[in-house]
């Protein structure tokens, strides 16, 4: 797959519509890799013109600063806006909503101001576009799917259809968990969560929201944050229904069925 | 006694208004010990929600039956104290129901409304006792609210249905009297539910009578007064705290968390020293430690919470057996703020008491189990922000006391070194496209 850096576009002198802000996990962590790669599959496909900060992209500070250290946040997001101002950087788009929700909201008063996107609402003007066409048959016809809100998204950021709208199209059966859109449950992993053990408790936040995911009899959880991801496919490998049930990422459902 | 009723009655209402008004001055001098270095802009959004959030209680209605009953209570405190304004006219001039000649045939009518209402309260104030004390509800049977929270639940549950049955025995004494002594009992017409008192009052003698009506309406008065000069102790504070908490309530997106500008200069200045002014103080503290430290908006939320527990069973650790509960964590800020207005009050300023809200009064592993999901802050009706304190003292916690578990410390290194919150080579950022 070729993906083009900020850096190679400004040599050829081009500049790309949108900068795709891939992510730590997206970058790194083997399954969001998968995530990554199925969204740069659309974006190829419908021919948007994009590039990647690659090397120079850093963590946002999502992280550090929601378990205290704003220190580390300031610095982080003082480089990144450095790079992404000096390209000249416009509409960024992310497959990530702590990355999403950081850029958005947090790095304005820091002088990073840019419009954007979270992938799901960009799949869904492109699919009210007709830009997304999908393959005959539909592969996901019938399907049993829900849904998992990500906190950063839906509550944090009040994106809650944009994800749904673009399952529609996959005339699948779409079914909601019992804690879902502004009452949704979290899967664990939000402020810093991700990186550390659990506090001590009756059980595990990811492993309490796997059981209402199985409870919806779905097939497919769809999620939309490569965090939910793994707390959602560790969840339900604990219930021990990992070959019922699938953790798939909007992105993967698209691409898996277009054209 | 007619010439001195009304002396004694300005004496009461003096006092418990006197009393109301040095308690509520504390209280808002112990809000303003917090930080002010937010600006509250666009009114009129502002407003909006005082409208939704406080007035039209839109949040509530997530569970329709019981914001239904809720909104009994709230429309009969609100619409029975008009009948309050007559009760203290009387009262201060040694009239009897003064607004009778004025609206003549219509005074029933209001006092009939006044009654369903009345009697409305009577009935949710039981359900709710119910719910309180026999159902298993989860967030109200928590082991948060054990102790005086829970007395003072039940309490402000009984003081109504109390306000509320002395309304109608003086509203039914009052109606026996008509037909003995029409003088000083005008004739008002039947009111809907206290009517049906009157049967059981006409054994009694016109003495007897006087007594339970004047008796039941001077009960009543003091009644209401004594809850006013309660509320400041109790939770039921969030009948007046309400609407400014809605007021002032976050604007912009859930997910945006402060800035710490101060910090966000050290690392400008770090990063391009050109930019540093000469005479720059390094900021003194970092987050906070005990509530000087906080906005003054999170103190008047702990003030404002009335310990539902809609936050907490809502939150992902408390629902799966963590420690933390954002309840608790508000109801731990508004016992600190109590304790250092008690210290203010004795001591003119604040004398050091060797505690702080941080440790003494929320403790490390509640803090460290938030997900920072947001669940708390949506659900409560009012939108306060468990959320917002949680943060200030996880900021304190890195900041000040490098108190971090080792695999943050481990992450935080990462970012730093790595660009990452995992240990891989910035060098390898690409890969994913490279391989197949």
């Amino acid at each position: 797959m070729k993906v083009n850096t900020m850096a190679e576009m400004m040599a050829s002198g081009t500049m790309p519509e949108y900068l795709f802000w891939v992510g730590c996990a997206g970058s790194f962590d083997q399954r969001a890799q998968k995530i990554t790669k199925a969204f740069a599959l659309i974006l190829d496909k419908v021919g948007i013109s994009y590039a990647v900060l690659g090397k120079e992209e850093a963590c946002t500070g999502d992280p550090a600063r929601r378990a205290g250290n704003e220190f580390l946040f300031q610095m982080m997001a003082y480089q990144n806006i450095q790079v992404m101002n000096a390209y000249g950087v416009k509409k960024i788009i992310t497959t990530c909503p702590h990355c999403f929700n950081t850029i958005k909201n947090e790095y304005p008063e820091l002088g990073g101001n840019y419009e954007v996107i979270h992938h799901t609402t960009l799949l869904q003007s492109l699919i009210n576009e007709g830009k997304i066409v999908l393959k005959e048959g539909g592969v996901f016809k019938g399907k049993k799917i829900s849904y998992h809100d990500s906190c950063y998204l839906g509550r944090a950021n009040n994106i809650y259809e944009a994800p749904r709208k673009v399952l529609e199209i996959l005339d699948a059966e779409l079914i909601e968990m019992k804690r879902c859109r502004s009452n949704g449950l979290c899967c664990g992993a939000g402020g810093a969560q991700m990186f550390k053990e659990e506090e001590a408790g009756t059980t595990r936040i990811n492993i309490e929201r796997a059981e209402e995911a199985v409870a919806t009899g779905a097939q497919i959880i769809a999620s939309a944050c490569p965090f939910c991801n793994t707390m959602m496919t560790d969840g339900i490998k604990n219930k021990e229904k990992e070959n019922e049930m699938a953790v798939l990422d909007i992105a993967e459902l698209i691409a898996e069925s277009m054209a | 006694m007619e010439m001195l009723a009304p002396l004694i009655f300005i004496a009461l209402l003096a006092t418990a208004g006197f009393l109301f008004y040095k308690k509520a001055s504390l209280i808002k001098k112990t809000i303003l010990l917090g930080k002010s270095e937010i600006q509250y802009n666009d009114s009129a959004r502002r407003w909006k929600q005082v409208l939704l959030l406080a007035f039209g209680q839109k949040k509530m209605f997530k569970n329709p039956l019981v914001a239904f009953l809720h909104l009994i209570i709230y429309a009969g405190f609100v619409i029975i104290n008009i009948e309050v304004l007559e009760i203290i006219i009387d009262g201060l001039t040694g009239k009897h129901r003064v607004f009778l000649p004025y609206i003549g045939n219509y005074y029933s009518f209001f006092i009939n409304v006044f009654e369903l209402l009345a009697f409305g309260v009577t009935v949710v104030c039981i359900v709710f006792l119910v719910r309180r004390n026999v159902l298993y509800i989860k967030r109200l049977a928590s082991n948060d609210l054990a102790g005086w929270p829970k007395t003072d639940a039940n309490l402000i549950l009984v003081v109504e249905i109390v306000l509320m049955t002395l309304f109608f025995l003086m509203n039914a004494a009052d109606q026996t009297l008509q037909g003995i002594d029409p003088t000083h009992y005008p004739a008002t017409g039947s009111f809907i539910i206290s009517s049906n008192l009157v049967p059981l009052l006409n054994q009694f003698s016109p003495t007897t009578l006087m007594i339970i009506e004047r008796g039941a309406w001077w009960l009543h008065i003091i009644g209401i007064l004594a809850f006013l000069n309660y509320l400041p102790y109790s939770k039921h504070l969030h009948i007046i705290l309400a609407f400014p908490t809605a007021y002032y309530s976050a604007l912009e997106p859930a997910g945006k968390m402060k800035n710490m500008p101060s910090v966000q200069n050290e690392v400008l200045y770090a990063m391009d020293p050109s930019k540093a002014p000469t005479d720059a103080a390094p900021p003194t503290t970092f987050g906070a430690k005990d509530i000087f430290d906080l906005n003054w908006k999170s103190l008047m939320e702990a003030y404002s919470c009335t310990e539902c527990g809609r936050c907490s069973a809502a939150c992902p650790a408390t629902t799966t057996g963590k420690l933390l509960s954002p309840r608790k964590i508000m109801m731990a800020t508004r016992d600190r703020l109590e304790v250092v207005a008690q210290n203010i009050q004795k001591n003119t300023n604040f004398v050091d008491d060797q505690k702080t809200l941080l440790h003494d009064y929320i403790s490390v592993e509640e803090l460290r189990a938030c997900t920072t999901c947001n669940a708390c802050v949506e659900a409560c009706p009012v939108s306060l922000s468990p959320l917002d304190i949680i943060m200030e003292l996880r900021r304190s916690l890195i900041m000040e006391e490098s108190n971090a578990p080792s695999e943050w410390n481990n992450t935080f290194s990462n970012i730093e070194n790595n660009f990452a919150p995992w240990k891989f080579s910035p060098e390898d950022r690409e890969n994913w496209a490279k391989e197949n």
